[in-house]
């Protein structure tokens, strides 16, 4: 039962342009995440991620198929599923207070203005903005929006936190940081996260799954990469261990080249329903870490 | 620093503007002409202006003086023809102010409905864009006929000439909300009225705004004419009166105080606009 808290059943979204055509953006994908898990989804733009998160968040639908959060289809959006919009979303005429607060009165509308206030408050210094609270999003730097963004998220103590390529838009450094809070938090409360990235080596550092996707049109599930990493991860160390480069080559060589390739040479025993589980293992010969750090798809 | 010099050297090239402009305007209407020989009876139909070859054409004092008195004694009421000023705009804003609000009742539900509705946008799309372009004036035989109280009436040519810019404006303004802030509402499963009073309408605010200040703006231009249309009472009544009277300095006067009375309106919406303003 808990290995199934989220199931993709079978989803497939088409989109209808306005000369008649019909455009196929994925079809029949299936995968699943259990409780607590943090499940990343890597692909090339366009393949179709933010069409499913979306359906998860509910605030799109698909034309087949059911994505089903405990054992209920959804069927649109709910407070059990917070999302972190990649363009973080502030509702600039209010206060970062105002904000935060703007989420937690919609989850409990019967607290007391106080009771909000406090919520709102505990969350803003859990993403390090103590002292922000009265300023405008206008006022914020990128960073400081996107952890608004993560503490508005996170202060309606949602079941499931659905991410788009929430540090996509940062520096390195304050992407690092992010990261970082974003996993501590994640990991004292067992959240739910879905994730999507376009960054190998955040994938790596932060979650426990990674579902590839292919190219689209007619995006599929290639395989499903289980991070061989342990669960208690240094960001310094983590290139020390033995099955780094293992997943890390892994997961780029599907970038580079599979993700183009997959849907022509599909292996034989291959099954929609359940996608390959694969856990990379220590090569023999890790490319020296020069070759490819820092190395993003786009 | 900068800022401040600046406001002060501007300050003082207005105050050098009105000082030759004053002074051009005084020259300009205290020379005598040559005195006309006339009949005694006709020239005291005609008054001094033909005897003695004065300019009709008040001087700067002379309004000063007029505007003076009128201060002193804003809201003397001495029968139909012969009322303060002060009383004169004090009717003028008050149709002004309720024509304007009751354009506001509707203007701004039926904007949200149409910004909201792409089906109700259609749908009354040609009758906005076929009524937008017609001169309120032009409604306001129909209006004369139909209410038969020319006060009345005027407030409703107000009525119609306020409501088009905020009814485009804020139909405009709702339909144009970014979808990424109706989406967290959304995702916070915000019902549709909380949604409306705290994302929609603090979303389009500005440019709700920015469309009844161009509405009360038309509303000051509409009513003097208006009120010149119709007669009894009003600034615009007023203005036409003292024409009939060859009262030049009254009239100059009117158009000082209509202009201060317009700017006072602009003003307020100004204020309101940077009230609701949101920096993103
Ligand atoms: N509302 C829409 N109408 C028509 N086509 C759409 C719509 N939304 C998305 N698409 C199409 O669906 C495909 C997938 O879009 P989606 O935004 O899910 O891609 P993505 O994987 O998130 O890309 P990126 O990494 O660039 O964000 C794209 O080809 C896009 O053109
Ligand atoms: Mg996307």
């Amino acid at each position: 039962m808990s290995a199934k808290f989220i199931s993709i059943e079978g989803i497939t979204r088409r989109f209808h342009a306005p000369d008649g055509g019909t455009t196929t953006v994925f079809e029949d994908i299936w995968f699943a995440i259990a409780r607590g898990e943090f499940v990343c989804m890597i692909g090339h733009s366009g393949c179709g991620k933010t069409t499913v998160l979306n359906i998860l968040s509910g605030l799109d639908l698909p034309d087949d198929g059911a994505a089903i959060v405990d054992g209920k289809a959804i069927e649109g959006p709910s407070l059990d599923r917070a999302v972190i919009f990649q363009s973080h979303a502030l509702l600039p005429w209010r206060t970062v207070l105002g904000n935060v607060a703007y989420a937690i009165s919609s989850r409990w509308p019967r607290w007391s203005r106080s009771q909000v206030e406090e919520q709102a408050r505990r969350f803003i210094e859990k993403v390090g903005l103590k002292g922000a609270e009265a300023k405008k999003p206008a006022q914020l730097s990128g960073g400081m929006k996107q952890r608004v963004g993560i503490a508005r998220a996170l202060s309606i103590e949602p079941k499931i936190l659905l991410m788009d390529e929430p540090f996509s838009a940062l520096d390195a450094l304050t992407r690092g940081t992010l990261q970082d809070e974003v996993r501590r938090i994640c990991l004292e409360t067992g959240q739910t996260v879905f994730m999507i990235t376009h960054d190998v080596d955040e994938a790596i550092y932060l979650a426990d799954k990674i579902v590839l996707m292919t190219n689209g049109p007619e995006a599929m599930v290639a395989e499903i990469v289980e991070n061989p990493l342990p669960k208690e991860r240094d960001r310094n160390q983590i290139h020390r261990h033995p099955a780094f480069y293992a997943i890390r080559n892994h997961l780029i060589d599907f970038l580079v080249s599979r993700s183009k390739t997959f849907k022509s040479e599909i292996p034989a025993d291959y099954d929609r329903r359940k996608p390959p589980v694969i856990v990379p293992q220590n090569q023999p010969q890790p490319l020296p870490p020069s070759h490819e750090a820092g190395r993003k798809v786009a | 620093m900068r800022q401040t010099s600046l406001r002060l050297r501007a300050g003082i090239v207005s105050l050098t503007i009105l000082l030759i402009f004053g002074l051009a305007w005084h020259i300009g209407v205290s020379g005598t002409g040559p005195a006309q020989q006339m009949d005694p009876e006709y020239a005291k139909l005609m008054g001094q202006t033909a005897v003695q070859g004065k300019s009709a054409m008040p001087g700067p004092l002379d309004v000063l003086a007029k505007i003076w008195s009128h201060l002193k004694e804003p809201f003397y009421d001495r029968g139909p023809n012969d009322k303060g000023i002060g009383i004169q705009l004090a009717y003028s804003i008050g149709r002004v102010l309720l024509g304007y609000g009751l354009a506001m009742l509707v203007a701004l539900p039926l904007g949200f409905l149409i910004g909201m509705s792409p089906l109700m946008a259609r749908a009354l799309d040609p009758f906005i864009q076929i009524m937008k372009p017609v001169s309120p004036l032009a409604w306001m035989p129909l209006a004369l006929y139909t209410i038969k109280d020319s006060s009345i009436s005027s407030i409703f040519v107000i009525f119609i000439c306020s409501l088009w810019p905020m009814l485009i404006n804020t139909a405009f303004g709702v339909s144009s909300v970014r979808k990424e802030w109706l989406n967290v509402a959304r995702t916070l499963e915000v019902g549709p009225f909380r949604r409306a009073f705290t994302v929609i309408l603090p979303a389009a605010a500005p440019t709700i705004v920015t469309g009844m200040r161009i509405s009360i703006g038309i509303a000051w231009l509409v009513i003097v004419a208006a009120e010149m249309l119709v007669g009894g009472t009003g600034i615009g009544y007023f203005v036409w009166n003292e024409w009939n009277n060859l009262s030049i300095t009254n009239v100059i006067t009117s158009i000082l105080v209509i202009g201060l009375v317009g700017m006072i309106l602009d003003q307020a919406l100004a204020r309101v606009a940077r009230a609701v303003s949101f920096p993103e």
